[in-house]
């Protein structure tokens, strides 16, 4: 059974159709990269599946349960899926153990002892477990999008969305975040992210998704997409690559 | 005992009113004729007036404007001046508003992005010329809002001149009260009738200032 | 004519001055505390409360900003009487300031929670929290954080405007200062000095709030 399964998804800001009939089913452990010209409606369909943004047709099922049933089943979901955002979205008033540790405190109902462990664990994973009391502000951008991860795993979800996690950093730092995001990759989390970063995606992912225009208009396994495009337009925007 | 109806009651406090009203516009004009001044010694490049200006309206926003106004009346008796209340209280009134009125002003023309002044300097542009052409037209803008809207809290103000013993709204209100016994009706009325001069301006400053920065927006 | 001045007059009432400064801090404690609290429950109710509560919030924030203090209280001390709400001088002042203050820090608390970057919350929604535990936990304080120099600054208006409850015959500064200009006729020394207090008693507030927010707000500078 999929993990994650898009069935004709449609979605429109007022008149603008974004995404004009989306059908993705995404496997357990699957990783994939969503690629696509600026404006295809990348990022909708990721806020579709999370939640954060409605849709007028179609149906996303996530581990069974439907997107739109009822805000708490949707609380429910987020749960199990977890978010990467482009600009970090750290809480600034928290030091970086605290925003780990919010969402099982919180959501969750685990004991602080208990959370402080876990948030220590994951942010070991990233790295950065010698951060733990400092604050967002004091660290760099990203060793930011790190603790990201890590509030984002704490919730031990079993699916990460990642929409263009290394957009926002200086070059010099994409690749620490990069490493943390092959490490998920390699254990066997499942992935779905929006990249620029045409190596990284080939390198790491399973499929690759070409968007355009708002439709799913080719898709298949790195070495395919980057070898053979059959349309114009992936060729096209390989070519701008 | 003669009997007093609502209207009775509202007839006489909207006749203080036009008190209110008075001594409001008079102490607004004086406030914003000096608050020009002030702001003006702000803006001096001579440090010590600069920071003398800055004193000034510290002085004004750090004290009661309760004590100004007992300070107003007293102080001129030292000097075998016996003023008159309403002069006390537009004396004070003015002061305390152009401290405030000089305050806003000041926040506005900082608020200008630090590159409007290089610009306009890298241009060739003198002082004054800089001042004229580039930072006043902008700084007017953003400063009409919270200007206009001053005029309530000036308005609000002029309720404590009352306690000198200028007889406006406030001042009516507790005579009236103590002939009628009635001050739940009493201060009541006199609050709907500050609502009704305040909230229009309270309003209209918040249209302004929309209007304004969307204007602004658009260039 | 030449006026002598004489300060040495008010030696004899430094008692009844440092009462009416302690009556003084004692009213804007109250206030102040009380003050945020209604500022933060208003400014929640107008952001993101139900619409049956935002009205009449709306209205309060309205009608409190555009009427002055003195007659606020005047109707709560004399008015309420009348509908048997009996206070006496003191509680009557504190109210009056805390549903001054409560107005104003609504409309300031709310510019913060609007200014909260959409991501905070999308971030917070992410993670499977609900509306009012984002609130709570991720958009409160820093939107306090963000406008504690504004409401710090309406905490001093509010504390200089406390000098009106001596009309209600509360023994605070003003009092004090009124007090003995009618035992001493010594008005231009009393008002002089309780004026000089009262600057030091706001500049010394600002103080504290401004190390105080540091010290709750330790995050740095909110976006
Ligand atoms: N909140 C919104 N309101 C209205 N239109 C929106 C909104 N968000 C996105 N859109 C529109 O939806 C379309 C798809 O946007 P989306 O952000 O999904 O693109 P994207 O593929 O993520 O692009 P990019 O690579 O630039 O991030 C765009 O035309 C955009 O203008
Ligand atoms: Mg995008």
């Amino acid at each position: 059974m999929p993990l994650i399964s898009l069935t004709n998804l449609h979605k429109s800001y007022g008149q603008n159709e974004v995404l004009k009939g989306i059908s993705l089913d995404i496997e357990p452990g699957e990783v994939i990269a969503l690629i696509g010209k600026s404006g295809s409606g990348k990022s909708t369909l990721l806020r579709c599946i999370n939640g954060l943004e409605s849709f007028q047709e179609g149906s996303i099922l996530v581990a069974g349960t439907s997107v739109m049933d009822s805000p708490n089943q949707l609380r429910l979901l987020r749960q199990k899926i977890g978010m990467i955002f482009q600009q970090f979205n750290l809480f600034p008033h928290l030091t970086v153990g605290r925003n780990v540790m919010l969402a099982p405190t919180v959501v969750k109902k685990t004991r602080q002892g208990e959370a402080e462990a876990l948030a220590r664990e994951m942010l070991d994973r990233v790295g950065l477990e010698q951060k733990f009391d400092a604050y967002p502000g004091q660290l760099s951008g990203g060793q930011q999008q790190r603790v990201a991860i890590a509030r984002a795993l704490a919730m031990q979800p079993l699916a990460l969305l990642c929409d263009e996690i290394t957009s926002a950093l200086d070059p010099e730092l994409v690749n620490e975040v990069l490493a943390v995001v092959r490490d998920l990759a390699r254990q066997g989390m499942t992935l779905v992210m929006v990249t620029h970063e045409m190596r990284f995606a080939r390198e790491v992912c399973h499929r690759l998704v070409f968007m355009h225009q708002g439709r799913l208009h080719e898709s298949g396994p790195p070495e395919q997409v980057f070898n053979a495009p059959t349309t114009a337009e992936l060729q096209q925007f390989l070519g701008m690559q | 005992m003669m009997g007093f109806s609502t209207w009775d009651i509202l007839r006489d406090l909207i006749l203080a009113t036009r008190w209110t009203l008075l001594l409001s516009l008079g102490a607004f004009l004086g406030g914003f004729v000096v608050g020009l001044i002030v702001l003006f010694l702000c803006v001096q490049h001579r440090v010590y007036i600069a920071h003398l200006a800055r004193g000034y309206i510290e002085l004004f926003q750090s004290t009661p404007l309760l004590m100004q106004l007992f300070l107003a009346f007293f102080t001129p008796a030292l000097f075998g001046f016996n003023v008159p209340a309403w002069v006390a209280a537009w004396m004070a009134l003015t002061l305390w508003t152009s401290a405030f009125l000089a305050d806003i002003w000041r926040g506005c023309a900082e608020a200008l992005p630090p590159g409007q002044w290089e610009a306009g300097a890298s241009l060739g542009l003198s002082y004054v010329e800089l001042m004229r052409y580039i930072i006043l037209p902008q700084a007017l803008r953003i400063a009409t809002a919270p200007t206009v809207g001053f005029m309530v809290q000036v308005i609000k103000g002029t309720a404590l001149t009352s306690i000198i013993g200028f007889v406006e709204l406030s001042k009516a209100g507790t005579a009236i009260t103590n002939a009628t016994f009635e001050p739940f009706t009493v201060y009541g009325l006199v609050a709907l009738i500050y609502f009704a001069l305040c909230f229009p301006i309270a309003m209209g400053s918040r249209w302004l200032e929309r209007r304004l920065n969307a204007a602004h927006l658009a260039h | 004519m030449v006026y002598h001045f004489e300060f040495g007059a008010l030696i004899p009432y430094i008692p009844v001055i440092l009462h009416g400064v302690l009556i003084t801090v004692e009213l804007t404690l109250f206030g102040t505390v009380l003050g945020i609290i209604v500022s933060i429950l208003c400014a929640w109710a107008r952001s993101g409360g139900p619409l049956w509560l935002r009205v009449p919030v709306g209205t309060y924030v309205e009608l409190i900003r555009n009427t002055p203090f003195i007659i606020q209280l005047f109707f709560i001390f004399f008015g309420l009487p009348s509908v048997g709400v009996h206070l006496n001088a003191i509680d009557a002042s504190i109210l009056a300031m805390v549903i001054n203050l409560g107005a104003y820090g609504t409309e300031i608390v709310r510019a913060g929670i609007t200014a909260t970057p959409r991501g905070q919350r999308e971030a917070g929604a992410s993670l499977g929290l609900s509306g009012p535990q984002i609130f709570r936990h991720i958009v409160l304080v820093p939107a306090l954080s963000r406008i504690w120099p504004a409401l710090s600054g309406q905490v001093v208006i509010v504390m200089l405007g406390s000098a009106v409850c001596s009309q209600i015959s509360v023994q605070e500064l003003t009092y004090a200062a009124s007090f003995i200009q009618s035992r001493s006729f010594r008005a231009f020394e009393a008002y002089f000095v309780v004026t000089a207090l009262y600057l030091i008693l706001a500049l010394l507030l600002r103080q504290i709030l401004r190390l105080g927010g540091k010290r709750i707000f330790p995050g740095g500078k909110a976006r």
